[in-house]
């Protein structure tokens, strides 16, 4: 296998996951394409630790698996926080910090 | 080594058609259900890598909690279930630019600086390697990350409580 193969699925990934989050509007869709982006970045640390033979490339995702769910849990406490306030969760409308 | 290149080949296609159905669809619910099609197909690209561990560990914390949490999400804010036209905002046009310039440096330089490197096929790392990495070489990241994920959850109880 080529590891060029691994890290171009992994930057396919990476840039669907960002053109979701500058297209969306919706909040959890938002989370939905962080995530996309965080797995493209687990790809490239175990094809990597493949390519090395080195265990630290797993043990890392593993670290990112862990960051990756605190940052849902806290991103959703937080959209759910701002549907409460403002009954709806187009993050269009939450500008009050726009100049 | 066809049979992973074959491997390869139909899970990155599933994976990159469903990935863009997350990014496009109009149903909240259905961007869910595709975004479990992705990650599965992550933790098949894992097998694929012999990371046993990462797989398992993707399957578990990603599709067993993450989504469900996703789904939870959208219910809670009582998202639109049926297809609805006011998922995307005004800078769509914009974004694809983006997405793929940055597409373009990425693979350029991948291509640029490995070509056609080849992964040799080494040893399995193995779940007892990983936990003696872990609990070894890594302790210290580790308990950080433990007490990031204590933090975390209780943070997200007091953001979302109501007072």
């Amino acid at each position: 296998m080529i590891l060029n193969q691994f890290l171009l699925l992994s930057a396919v990934l990476f840039c669907i996951g960002v053109y979701g989050v500058l297209a969306r509007r919706n909040g959890v869709l938002v989370l939905m394409s962080v995530e996309l982006i965080l797995n493209a970045v687990n790809i490239n640390l175990i094809a990597f630790g493949a390519f090395h033979d080195n265990i630290a490339g797993q043990v890392f995702a593993l670290f990112v698996i862990a960051v990756a769910a605190a940052e849902v849990g806290v991103g959703l406490a937080i959209v759910l926080l701002i549907y409460r306030n403002r009954r709806s969760v187009d993050l269009t409308e939450v500008d009050i910090m726009k100049g | 080594m066809v049979a992973q290149n074959l491997f390869f080949g139909v899970l990155s296609a599933i994976m990159g058609v469903a990935a863009i159905r997350v990014v496009t669809t109009q149903n909240v619910v259905h961007a869910a259900l595709y975004l479990v099609v992705v990650l599965g197909g992550v933790a098949g690209i894992f097998i694929l890598l012999a990371a046993e561990f990462a797989a398992v560990t993707q399957i578990l914390v990603y599709i067993g909690a993450v989504v469900v949490l996703f789904l939870f999400g959208l219910m809670l804010t009582r998202a639109p279930i049926g297809r609805t036209s006011d998922l995307d905002n005004t800078q769509k046009g914009i974004a694809v630019v983006v997405a793929l310039m940055l597409f373009a440096v990425l693979a350029w330089s991948q291509l640029d600086a490995f070509g056609r490197v080849v992964i040799e096929p080494g040893s399995v790392q193995t779940s007892g390697q990983v936990g003696d990495s872990i609990f070894l070489q890594y302790l210290i990241p580790f308990e950080v990350i433990s007490v990031l994920l204590l933090a975390a959850l209780v943070g997200a109880v007091v953001i979302a409580r109501k007072d």
